[in-house]
């Protein structure tokens, strides 16, 4: 006789019937377990939420008060029938993979997570599994990523090319993990680093909680914005092109995204520059992750998901799709550039 | 390669002018010269001859990856270009090279014609000694459509400053059809023999279309108006060395209009007339889908030569007596255009386009509102003072358009753009009403903003109902306006006929389906314009 599967697909999100939670839901559910901060991950409105304690600080600071435990990586609990334990998963700070474990079958749920190390997150770690669900944001193998050092020297370069020229440079980036990820990799010699509010607060909660994080000036509505030339802005992406972004005076624009890597995406949101940064896993960080948790089943979810699932069924796995909330089928770069 | 790739990435990373002159003429200055001449070549249209087919690429660039097809084939669309899907899925090279954009070049025409093993050897070893950005390029180079955001008055402007020659030489220059495997830099930049020049055209003056009201152009009588002919513009040149008729495009025509070679005998040697080249009736201009049935056809039967007579409407004179005539003024240049044509035989078919008499700009718009009528497009504004220009020049010449025909329909399936719109549904089928179905008539895929393509596409995922490799069938609910420039019978659409031009004018969601337009509102358009009424199809 068959059991049910540890872990079920259902209109709220992944669901464990044996331990009644949820993971990271899109409707209101009693209780949630949270891989990490984004929006699309910690929603507001469930009864309770389990989240990594480092994730903790930026969740509170976004969804106010709510009734949120913490939980240490690699802590095990239990609840209900089943063993849960959050697992680094290299995406942003705090970020995590979640493991579930009930009468020694273990489901691992990946929430957003990348392979290679930022100098920022927790490093990914491969938690072996029978079953993963993954993510696939960039399961495409035209995706490959440039190494950290390569990037970093690539946005020094940049930004000191402007500062050399009086421009002051504005980068595109998402305020939660990015944002910080180049703070903490470009080099402060070249000049002062400025931010957006969005990006302020999320930078203060998590230098408040310990993290390394360089200086940074918040542009303010009276901060003297062309007094600073050489500067670097750090900005949500949808600031780029909008009066704020444009009070800076001679300024070159960019956006690091993974979406980057097309020429034709940089060109369609006129940039003349874009650095290829994700905070995702690429094609063979995917193959990769996938290949070290000796999982035979895997489900992928969030991107090429129809294609990724006939690849990884050529290399013998028994693959699946589960669909999210925004998508019925893969997502060809999301409008807003969502990661 | 590696000087062209940065030249690349300094163009691309910029959109403004002054920066791309700038790496432009850095490149003129410091690059091997076979490499500036293919530089040249390449801004100006000219590629090798291919090499090797799209099938071919991506089979071999999957298997140099290692990966499936399909996977390459899954990848391509999203990408949306196939030079830079091959760039991004090729494992890193494992050698460094450092041979020159000529000698790549060089490798690649001698590449055509090899049997298939030779060539795709060659091809992995050159991916493998070639850096990402590189590479990119040689594929480029390899599929053409090479675009670089450099148009070629950009370029003319660079290789001026770089060379110290001045543009509107150079740009005469570089018309033709000469060609990077035949000539040198020197020779195609520098004092050129006159028998190479014989046959040579000058740049064409173009126009800008004019967006304010007639009015702020001042006294009539400074203007020259005449009807935009809807044919082929040319360029007539009657030397002792040679007669050519040359296209826009920089495409010598000659041979496809035999019925002009007698003007050879009659005009007087150095003459260069400005010109359309149209299909004839008694005394007026056919429908331009006449003129259609010659374009491309290198013998023209006998039959269409009765059938669509070439005839030439002449525009300007810029060569007179072997004289450059373009820096007179255009009243100058029409009366002795007027002359040399008034002094031919009758029966030529060559004669002057006229020039419509008007006091006033609303008696003249007036007259534009018969363009239709006259197998027109509209009016052709010209200063009577100006001289004939190299290319694009804003304030002396301005085309004064008829507003498009427009007809209401429902989008009937979506396909994904390229390039700079991969990921966006752009490219759009549409329907309209025969009877109680719905009839697929045209595609457009031009018009719409950013933002509203972006919310179609998100409709079309959403509502796809069937998926034929990039075509997807959608549900017809999504209403838009489009616009076009004429319609003419076609056997070959299912519909019965072709418009001409179409694009989007506006996404009209305030409009049900059911109110949409007819087949047989465009068939009586159809009729009314002169064209045939369409068939039905039998089979």
């Amino acid at each position: 006789m068959s059991r049910s599967p540890v872990l079920t697909f259902t209109d709220r999100g992944i669901y464990c019937p044996s331990g009644d939670f949820h993971i990271d839901p899109w409707r209101p559910v009693d209780r949630a377990l949270i891989t990490h901060g984004h929006s699309d991950h910690a929603r507001w409105g469930h009864r309770r939420y389990l989240s990594t304690e480092a994730a903790a600080p930026v969740i509170r600071h976004r969804l106010g008060e709510i009734d949120l435990r913490t939980i240490a990586y690699g802590e095990r609990r239990t609840i209900g029938g089943v063993t849960v334990s959050f697992h680094p998963a290299g995406h942003v700070p705090g970020s995590a993979q979640i493991r579930v474990e009930e009468a020694g079958e273990v489901w691992v749920v990946s929430g957003d997570y990348k392979v290679a190390e930022d100098g920022l997150s927790e490093p990914f770690e491969p938690v072996a599994c029978h079953a993963f669900i993954s993510e696939c944001t960039f399961g495409l193998p035209v995706f490959r990523w440039t190494p950290q050092a390569q990037i970093a020297a690539d946005l020094n370069h940049w930004w000191a090319a402007n500062a050399a020229e009086g421009r002051t440079s504005v980068i595109g980036a998402y305020s939660l993990g990015k944002a910080q990820r180049i703070m903490a990799a470009v080099d402060p010699s070249i000049g002062p680093i400025l931010t957006h509010g969005a990006v302020e607060a999320t930078t203060v909660v998590m230098r408040n909680q310990g993290i390394a994080l360089p200086p940074t000036t918040h542009v303010t509505p009276s901060f003297d914005a062309k007094g600073h030339p050489g500067a670097l802005v750090i900005a949500p992406p949808s600031a780029l092109g909008t009066p704020w972004a444009n009070r800076f005076g001679p300024a070159a624009e960019a956006f690091a995204s993974g979406w980057m890597a097309l020429r034709g995406v940089r060109r369609r949101r006129g940039l003349a520059r874009g650095f290829v940064m994700s905070d995702h896993a690429d094609w063979d960080g995917l193959n990769e992750a996938i290949r070290a948790t000796g999982a035979e089943r895997v489900f992928v979810t969030h991107g090429y998901t129809s294609v990724f699932r006939r690849w990884l069924e050529s290399q013998g796995y028994d693959a699946g799709i589960v669909e999210t909330e925004y998508e019925g089928e893969e997502a060809a770069e999301p409008e807003p550039l969502v990661e | 390669m590696k000087r062209f790739a940065s030249l690349f990435e300094a163009l691309d990373r910029t959109t403004k002018t002054t920066a791309k002159v700038a790496a432009l003429t850095e490149y003129f200055t410091t690059a091997p010269e076979e490499d500036r001449l293919w530089t040249i070549a390449l801004l100006s249209g000219r590629r090798p001859k291919r090499a090797v087919n799209s099938t071919e690429l991506r089979e071999w660039a999957s298997e140099a990856a290692g990966l499936p097809l399909w996977l390459f084939e899954e990848a391509y669309p999203v990408v949306g270009d196939l030079s830079e899907t091959i760039t991004l899925i090729l494992p890193p090279p494992q050698h460094e090279s450092d041979r020159s954009l000529a000698t790549w070049i060089g490798t690649l025409i001698a590449l055509t014609g090899q049997p298939a093993e030779a060539r795709k050897s060659a091809i992995f070893a050159a991916w493998d000694q070639l850096t990402t950005e590189e590479r990119f390029l040689f594929n480029k180079l390899i599929t053409g459509g090479f675009r670089m955001g450099v148009s070629q008055g950009l370029m003319t402007r660079a290789l001026a400053r770089a060379t110290g020659i001045e543009e509107t030489t150079l740009a005469h220059r570089l018309m033709g059809d000469w060609k990077p495997s035949s000539t040198t830099y020197a020779a195609l930049i520098g004092e050129n023999d006159p028998e190479a020049d014989a046959s040579k055209p000058y740049p064409f003056a173009l126009a800008s279309p004019l967006e304010a009201e007639a009015e702020t152009l001042g006294a009539p009588a400074d203007w020259l108006a005449e009807w935009k002919w809807d044919g082929i513009r040319g360029q007539l040149i009657n030397r002792p060395s040679a007669f050519a008729l040359w296209s826009r495009g920089e495409e010598l025509i000659t041979d496809r209009f035999p019925e002009l070679a007698p003007l050879a005998d009659f005009l007087p040697q150095g003459t260069v007339i400005d010109a359309e080249v149209l299909a004839w009736g008694q005394d007026t201009p056919l429908p331009f889908a006449a003129l259609q049935k010659r374009i491309g056809r290198l013998v023209v039967p006998k039959k269409l030569l009765t059938e669509a007579p070439a005839h030439l409407l002449a525009y300007d004179l810029l060569e007179d007596a072997g004289e450059d005539l373009r820096s007179a003024p255009l009243a100058h240049r029409r009366a002795r255009l007027e002359a040399i044509i008034g002094a031919l035989p009758p029966g030529l078919p060559l004669s002057a386009s006229p020039a419509l008499s008007f006091d006033s700009w609303e008696a003249l718009a007036e007259q534009r509102l018969t363009a239709r009528e006259r197998n027109s497009e509209g009016l052709m504004l010209k200063r009577l003072s100006s001289s004939y220009h190299v290319g694009r020049k804003r304030g002396d010449w301005w085309k004064w358009k008829l507003d498009p025909y427009t007809v209401d329909a429902v989008m009937l399936y979506a396909q994904s753009g390229s390039g700079r719109r991969a990921t966006l549904f752009t490219d759009f089928t549409f329907g309209i009403w025969d009877g109680d179905q719905l009839v697929p008539f045209t595609k457009a895929y031009s018009g719409l903003t950013d933002a509203e393509f972006r919310k179609i596409t998100d409709w079309v995922k959403k509502h796809t109902l069937e998926r034929f490799g990039p075509v997807r069938r959608v549900p017809p609910e999504l209403v838009f306006e489009l616009a076009f420039e004429g319609i003419q019978a076609s056997p070959r659409h299912k519909s019965g006929i072709a418009l001409r031009f179409p694009r989007m004018l506006r996404w009209r969601q305030d409009k049900p389906v059911a109110e949409i337009d007819t087949i047989d509102n465009l068939r009586a358009l159809l009729a009314a314009s002169g064209g045939q009424p369409p068939h039905p199809r039998d089979i």
